[in-house]
């Protein structure tokens, strides 16, 4: 088991980073290429939800990134300090708001693009769940 | 890699080139460059996004945001894009049914002259 933990200020140039680091994890455990597609863009938008939400609710505290490698897969973990985003609304062009998209919209994409995925939140924030299945090694 | 924007006119057509990654930190210049386009009388876009590496739900905003500007201008947005991994999120957040897509700037073109 390898893990990758990194915090982050709540700044949109970070993001970047994150999807840097989380793209290596991934590659370096294993996971398959088209996998590795997916990884990228998820842990990209699980980082900028995370970004717009700590900068309404708590400005000054970093967002936490984890990345978790076992025999079961590879996990990622991205924690927020606000709460859970509540049901999308069905107008779709009108979640894209011109200068912040609504952080729902993220979540809609996670939902709609990664298989295993749970949101769990507590007073402190929101925790986002990402997991994707390794091959199996032969030892 | 960062943002990339180039833009040219073809007819009454302008085609805006993107390159490299459209995310949450890079987002605002794109959206900078098509409010410009549209204040300049700019009302029939066809963004060119065979060169972008990477977007997010952050860059979709952007292109809606400059959907609703053209339209206001009885305009038209066209994207150009064939790439799996860029298309993949247009049909995730429901998108492929809100811009036309096509295949090359030519066919973007095209289509635009006929609408």
């Amino acid at each position: 088991m390898a893990t990758v933990e990194l915090l982050l200020s709540a700044l949109p140039a970070h993001v970047r980073t994150a999807r840097l680091v989380g793209v290596a994890a991934a590659r370096r455990a294993g996971l398959a290429d088209d996998l590795v597609d997916e990884l990228r863009l998820a842990v990209g938008e699980a980082c900028s939800r995370a970004v717009a939400v700590n900068a309404e609710h708590a400005p000054e505290t970093p967002i936490k990134i984890t990345v978790r490698d076992d025999p079961a897969g590879l996990t990622v973990e991205v924690t927020d300090a606000g709460p859970e985003s509540g049901p999308l609304s069905d107008d779709v062009e009108d979640l894209f708001a011109e200068d912040a998209v609504d952080p729902r919209v993220a979540l809609a994409v996670l939902a709609g693009l990664v298989d295993e995925l749970d949101i769990t939140s507590t007073e402190a924030g929101t925790t986002v769940t990402l997991r994707w299945p390794l091959p199996v090694r032969v030892s | 890699m960062d943002l990339s924007l180039e833009d040219r006119q073809e007819g009454d057509r302008t085609i805006v080139v993107v390159g490299g990654e459209i995310d949450v930190y890079t987002a605002p210049k794109l959206r900078e460059k098509l409010i410009d386009l549209v204040s300049a009388g700019h009302y029939h876009l066809v963004v060119d996004m065979e060169a972008v590496e990477f977007l997010d739900s952050t860059g979709l905003g952007v292109l809606v945001g400059g959907l609703k500007r053209v339209r206001a201008h009885e305009g038209s947005l066209r994207l150009v894009c064939t790439q799996e991994r860029i298309l993949k999120i247009f049909r995730i957040t429901g998108l492929t049914k809100v811009f036309p897509i096509h295949a090359t700037v030519a066919e973007a073109v095209a289509a635009t002259e006929t609408a």
